[in-house]
């Protein structure tokens, strides 16, 4: 996967750098909005990941200009502001996601995977298959080995959530924010419980797990021993 | 003298000085006009009554010469003087000889040339008013070629009437600027004296005192209102200030700590003898550190934001019912973990203008608390036998409801724990309070503030009751437009 970070603060740059290496990725870094917006221009890149604050172009600007130019790379804004209308913003200018430093690596390799996934138009798939777990989206049925497993709105919409990222790491703040659209650290482990009662659901009793956690970083879904 | 003059100029330099002296020369101008009229028209009125019955009577005088020749109009002449009343009459020959009447001489100016006119003479005779020159008006008539008759009429008493109108009204013009001028002036004065208090309170802030108010005396005039607005700015600012500087406090006080503890932990991890190992335990255990700590700084600041912040454009008209179930959704399964019964009580929907993410998060907060303290009570001591008055207790249970409670919206959310003792209660909102017994659970003591921020923010208001036992936490908003009034301090 190829990464462009449009970073002004060198030691940040340098660092996302370093780690996308070692997670097996590509990243250009740049400190300014003007060469970044050029760089993004000439294409190749799956994901942007945009400072807000840089000095002369900001970086909502260059996202702007970017989308103006009918370009639909996936953009990943980093900011010191995390207030809910700051994200609104952020996402109004032609942001994909948008994380609130400082951020765990972890957080962030998981949010720049998923973005980089998500350049399928995600509409017009039907059906999530994980080996024997089928979800079928326009009846909203969920089996697993054909037998039909009932689940509550919400957690179908957490089973969805993470069948569309099958074999990617997904965070709990992904899934609070994409699931239950909340913004805000709920303290306790919610989201644990919610992920372990859906596990329940699709997992008991199948000698093969599907639903994962991966330590330190949050759940993943896919088939094939963890 | 001076000293009068440096007194009395700041007044009349005032803008309320000039508008009262503006408006006082527009009214005597308007009077002067006025009382010129009047006087013209007086004097008018007079001349003409007058005029129009010497003409009569020197029409009849004419006559008379006319049928009698010249003893006629002697005795006629003669006649008209002895009867009583103001006229004047005078027969004589051409050349002036009197023959008859009760004026002493001719009229001067109707000698020659003009036909009537205006003339002063002195009366005929004794009395009290001989001597003094009077005024009379007369018509010159030439009867026949050798004689002249003089009719006219005495108009002293009018005249003197007509002086002393003009006399009174322009005393009561004067007295009219007198008034206007010292009125305008007074109020000029209050007016300065009042705004002299603003400044002097001003002063006074800017010197360090915050707590000076503008005086407010109650007579609810525009100065009052603005008094009142002022203060009402200076709370807010003292209050925006005492933010910060709360701010500043916790940050010195309440973040160095874990600060220290984090740098602590670090220099641990790093001269651990036990290798590499250990070392990573040490640094892991650091990130969790530096995690929690990035939490409590995200919650203070955002705690300091809405203190500080407005909410304009931040919200919608949305369901608050549903607001609150979706949250109660996230938290039920976590409360039915921890093994306590948790019950949603919606009565209808209910809507109103607020911002829905700091709802969602102050009520996540609440509910957070109830399950974490009350479940903490379970597994703690545990129920004894006969453990008196904790009933129901032994089933514990989270309770959150959502009514509409006249105009506003109420919130609760009731558990079965320990509860917060009454003394407690006002503490436990304070920013990074943590009750004594509550310190084995993990938190930082800021979720109660934000709660009470951010009803604050709009509108409402905070209470922990007793729920007995447990704890009640009642959150109101109020209803259907909130935030938009501030409330009107008129009496
Ligand atoms: N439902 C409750 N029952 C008993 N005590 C409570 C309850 N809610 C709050 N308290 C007391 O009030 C204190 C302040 O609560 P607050 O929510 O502000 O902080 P916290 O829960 O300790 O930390 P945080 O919410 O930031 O994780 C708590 O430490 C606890 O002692
Ligand atoms: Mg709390």
């Amino acid at each position: 996967m190829r990464v462009l970070v449009i970073e002004d603060d060198k030691e940040t740059a340098g660092y996302l750098q370093k780690s996308l290496k070692e997670s097996g990725h590509w990243a250009e870094v740049t400190g300014d909005g003007e060469t970044g917006l050029a760089l993004a221009k000439e294409g190749g890149f799956d994901v942007l990941i945009v400072d807000r604050m840089l000095p002369e172009l900001d970086g909502l600007t260059v996202v702007k200009r970017l989308r103006a130019d009918g370009d639909a790379t996936p953009v990943l804004f980093l900011s010191a502001l995390g207030e809910v209308d700051d994200r609104v913003k952020g996402l109004r200018a032609g942001g994909d996601d948008y994380l609130t430093k400082p951020y765990a690596y972890t957080e962030l390799l998981a949010r720049v995977e998923a973005l980089a996934r998500r350049k399928a138009p995600e509409e017009q798939v039907t059906r999530y298959v994980v080996d024997d777990l089928v979800l079928d989206r326009l009846s909203h049925r969920v089996t697993r080995a054909g037998e039909p497993i009932v689940l509550q709105p919400r957690e179908y919409r957490l089973l969805e959530y993470l069948m569309r990222h099958a074999g990617q790491v997904v965070t709990r703040t992904m899934l609070l924010e994409n699931v239950w659209d909340y913004h805000f650290d709920p303290q306790t482990n919610v989201i644990d419980v919610h992920v372990s009662r859906l596990r329940g659901k699709i997992d008991k009793g199948f000698d093969k797990p599907l639903l994962h956690t991966v330590r330190g970083a949050g759940y993943m879904v896919r088939d094939g021993q963890g | 003298m001076t000293g009068r003059a440096e007194r009395l100029a700041p007044a009349l330099s005032t803008g309320a000085f000039r508008i009262a002296a503006s408006a006082v020369a527009v009214f005597l101008l308007v009077a002067a006009v006025l009382a010129v009229l009047l006087i013209r028209d007086a004097g008018d009125a007079v001349s003409e009554d007058v005029m129009a019955s010497i003409e009569a009577e020197t029409q009849r005088i004419a006559q008379s010469y006319a049928s009698g020749g010249r003893d006629g109009v002697r005795l006629a002449v003669e006649q008209y003087a002895a009867s009583p009343g103001h006229g004047l009459y005078l027969l004589t020959t051409r050349d002036g000889g009197k023959l008859a009447g009760n004026l002493a001489t001719r009229p001067q100016d109707l000698v020659a040339g003009k036909r009537g006119g205006v003339f002063s003479f002195k009366p005929q005779g004794s009395g009290d008013a001989a001597g003094a020159v009077r005024q009379g008006v007369a018509l010159r008539v030439a009867l026949g070629d050798d004689l002249v008759a003089y009719i006219g009429r005495d108009i002293e008493t009018q005249r003197q009437r007509l002086g002393r109108m003009r006399l009174v009204l322009l005393v009561a013009l004067a007295a009219l600027v007198l008034a206007g001028l010292a009125g305008g002036y007074a109020v000029s004065r209050h007016v300065l004296r009042r705004v002299e208090e603003v400044n002097a309170t001003a002063r006074s802030i800017m010197g360090g005192d915050m707590s000076r108010r503008i005086v407010v005396t109650g007579g609810d005039d525009e100065i009052d209102r603005l008094a009142l607005n002022l203060n009402r700015m200076l709370d807010r600012i003292e209050m925006l200030m005492q933010g910060l500087r709360e701010v500043s406090d916790n940050i010195a006080h309440d973040l160095k700590t874990p600060l220290n503890r984090l740098r602590n932990r670090a220099e641990a991890a790093l001269r651990d003898p036990a290798g590499e190992g250990a070392c990573r335990d040490g640094l892991e255990r650091t990130i969790e550190e530096a995690d929690d700590l990035i939490k409590t700084f995200n919650a203070l600041l955002l705690i300091a934001r809405l203190e500080a912040g407005a909410l304009e454009g931040t919200t919608e008209d949305v369901d608050v019912a549903t607001i609150v179930g979706d949250v109660a959704e996230l938290y039920q399964p976590v409360a039915e973990e921890a093994g306590l019964s948790f019950d949603v009580v919606m009565y209808g929907p209910v809507s109103a203008d607020v911002n829905p993410h700091l709802i969602s998060q102050a009520v996540a907060n609440l509910i957070d608390n109830a399950i974490k303290y009350s479940s903490a009570a379970r597994t703690g001591p545990g129920p004894g036998p006969g453990d008196g008055e904790g009933g129901p207790s032994e089933t514990g249970g989270v309770r959150v409801e959502v009514e509409r409670a006249g105009n506003g919206i109420v919130v609760t959310v009731a558990d079965s724990g320990p509860g917060i003792a009454a003394e407690d209660r006002e503490r436990a909102l304070k920013r990074f309070v943590r009750l004594e017994r509550s310190r084995s659970r993990p938190g930082t003591g800021l979720g109660l503030s934000l709660v009470a921020a951010v009803a604050r923010l709009h509108g409402g208001s905070l209470r922990l009751e007793d729920n007995a036992p447990g704890l009640r936490v009642v959150f109101t908003l109020p209803g259907a437009s909130p935030h938009a009034k501030t409330p009107r301090l008129q009496h």
